[in-house]
């Protein structure tokens, strides 16, 4: 072999610059993206922190913004309800959730049933969160002809949550080992001990970081409530009526031309995110325990 | 004989009574019952959304509905073509820009980077998932929107000869920084997904090219894009309906201004976006639109998540050795992100 043709695959400078080049824009591509985070981040801290005091997390906001110098209030109704819609919403969601993955893993395997339930849970994966909303609007509110009410958000949440809860939850139960379930129900263990002492037990951390992400995304969630909870000023305990959440709040505060409704906007965001990171570092944190996932 | 001493009337004594086998069945019936239960409520919801849009649909046709440029609540016209434009418009921006950032941070993490650096570079990009909708939309309204005004106008000048892009005047919500916003709402996704099947490209072919004596980069292009091909479209596709049923942030951004969009840094409508801002006040025919919009949306985003399900299916079948038949954990994906997507 020529020497010629050798060197025409030999490791030339333009091949040495191009992979330079490659290498080069994809360092500068994973830092543009990350920069959107460090900016939000950012601008949440030095925005949301300087509207944050004791007397934000304790006051209702008051609606009053016409006036200057007039006490717009905080954020406490948004926070409270918030977190009684997300709570009524796990508790409808992840034993469905659970539920519905455990059939799927022990009993639906294969078989045309199961496989359009799985098809069914992954169209309810790509269903926009608004949808979910007109959902819960048509079937509660057109249907009762009642007005908004907290527990309604709560559904609009539990029907958003659920795909995520069954998904996350049946990858989990999937990796539980098979030789597990066989060893206890060769002991003479029946199904019903197999699922409850062995299997759920073995996937429960994977499914814990599952349900935490699940409640994470549902709490950052505005869509499904503008037409279900509704939105309000007074702190309410009763899910039966109007109620105030921050995702709302945040977007009815956005459109204000006030200053000071807007910064309310930062410090209820900032609120909102470190709640849903304390949700998601409590996950990560999980499943890193986990043996499974 | 010890056979015979285990059978007592024809039934082994190892088997359980019908009482036993109560808890067994109840929960069998149960967990089958739960998930039926999931297949009715969408069958239902699905029906009553039908059936709200149907006097939209009966007054103006279904193509009429889609397709007619008029979007009047004042003078009871209404035609979704400006919404599901603007849709469009903004959800493909969003790809454009955010797919290729998402699939050099894939390739970043899983063949570039330092193995220090791996894990943190992954949960920060994760973390861009956990923002609010409605943050987005605060941030973008206030900081990033105003922030490229200059670069915007910058563009549209220098490009003025460019229909749709050049020639116009910047306004603050504008449809191209709602594109932007999505690009970086989607970013996580897709970066998530691509970085999966990466994982898979096996070690072999890696090996082999830089064996030959590729550099780094040809490596990638000649062994890993190659391979991860259909699961990076089935990811971008995954994105892309997120982007359209995206609501919050894109109603913040987008300027909400029901008419065709007239250039790319102008305001427009999107179809999420409408119901959001309308529903509240929305009364008969006009509430009867919304549905009809939504609707609408529901099944844009079926159908480009149909599709994003079959080509990341496909590609996973492809690559996974074959197995016993019936085995669907291979074609399961592999981690709780890639399966929820957050």
């Amino acid at each position: 072999m020529s020497s010629e043709r050798l060197n025409r695959y030999a490791l030339t400078p333009a091949r040495k610059r191009r992979d330079r080049i490659a290498r080069g824009s994809i360092l500068a591509a994973t830092i543009l993206a990350l920069i959107p985070l460090l900016l939000i981040v950012y601008y949440l801290l030095s925005k949301g922190l300087s509207s944050w005091s004791p007397s934000f997390f304790t006051t209702d906001p008051t609606g009053n913004t016409f006036f200057k110098n007039s006490t717009i209030g905080g954020i406490e109704s948004a926070i409270l309800g918030t977190i009684e819609i997300v709570a009524l919403a796990s508790v409808l969601a992840i034993p469905i959730g659970i539920g519905v993955a455990v059939w799927l893993v022990e009993y639906g395997r294969t078989g045309w049933f199961a496989n359009t339930v799985r098809f069914f849970v992954d169209v309810l994966t790509g269903v926009p969160s608004i949808i979910f909303g007109l959902f819960i609007y048509i079937a509660l509110i057109i249907g009762t002809g009642s007005s908004y009410a907290g527990y309604k958000g709560s559904l609009a949440l539990a029907l958003l949550m659920l795909p995520v809860v069954i998904r996350s939850a049946e990858v989990v139960l999937l990796l539980v080992p098979g030789d597990l379930r066989e060893s206890a129900l060769a002991l003479g263990a029946p199904r019903w001990r197999v699922i409850g002492s062995i299997v759920l037990p073995t996937a429960l951390p994977g499914m814990v970081t599952g349900v935490l992400l699940a409640i994470a995304r549902a709490a950052g969630e505005t869509a499904p409530l503008l037409f279900t909870a509704g939105a309000t000023f007074k702190t309410t305990t009763s899910l039966g009526g109007f109620m105030n959440s921050l995702p709302v709040q945040i977007y009815n505060d956005v459109t204000s031309p006030t200053t000071a409704v807007v910064d309310r906007a930062w410090g209820a965001a900032l609120t909102l995110v470190v709640m849903i990171l304390i949700l998601n570092l409590i996950a990560r944190a999980v499943s890193r325990r986990s043996r499974l996932a | 004989m010890e056979a015979a001493s285990l059978s007592t009337g024809g039934r082994s004594i190892l088997g359980r009574s019908s009482v036993a086998r109560f808890p067994d069945r109840a929960l069998r019936y149960g967990l089958t019952a739960l998930a039926a239960l999931i297949l009715a409520l969408i069958v239902y919801f699905f029906l009553r959304l039908a059936g709200e849009a149907q006097p939209a649909f009966a007054k103006f046709g279904v193509l009429g509905f889609t397709f007619d440029n008029d979007w009047n609540v004042a003078g009871e016209q209404f035609g979704a073509l400006p919404l599901v434009v603007g849709t469009l418009i903004t959800s493909c921006l969003a790809l454009l820009i955010g797919v290729p950032v998402a699939v050099a941070t894939a390739i970043y993490v899983t063949e570039l980077c330092p193995g220090r650096v791996r894990a943190p570079v992954t949960v920060l990009i994760e973390l861009l998932a956990a923002v609010p909708s409605v943050v987005y939309g605060l941030w973008g309204i206030f900081f990033l929107a105003p922030k490229l005004v200059p670069a915007e106008q910058w563009i549209a000048d220098r490009l003025s000869f460019v229909p749709f892009i050049g020639g116009g005047v910047v306004t603050i919500p504008n449809i191209f920084v709602a594109g932007l916003i999505l690009a970086i709402m989607i970013l996580p996704i897709v970066s998530a997904i691509s970085r999966e099947v990466m994982a898979t490209v096996p070690a072999d072919h890696k090996e082999a090219a830089l064996g030959l004596g590729a550099t780094r980069w040809e490596m990638i292009r000649l062994a890993v894009l190659p391979y991860c091909r259909g699961g990076i479209i089935g990811g971008a596709m995954l994105g892309l309906g997120r982007a359209i049923g995206e609501t919050i942030a894109v109603t913040i951004m987008i300027g909400d201004a029901p008419q065709m969009p007239q250039h790319l840094f102008g305001q427009g409508y999107a179809l999420a976006a409408v119901i959001a801002n309308e529903f509240g006040e929305a009364q008969g025919l006009h509430r009867s639109a919304l549905f009809a919009a939504g609707l609408l949306l529901f099944v844009l985003t079926l159908i480009v998540n149909a599709i994003a399900r079959l080509v990341v299916l496909r590609a996973a079948r492809n690559r996974a050795p074959k197995r016993a038949a019936g085995d669907r954990a291979e074609v399961a994906p592999p981690t709780i992100a890639g399966a929820t997507g957050i």
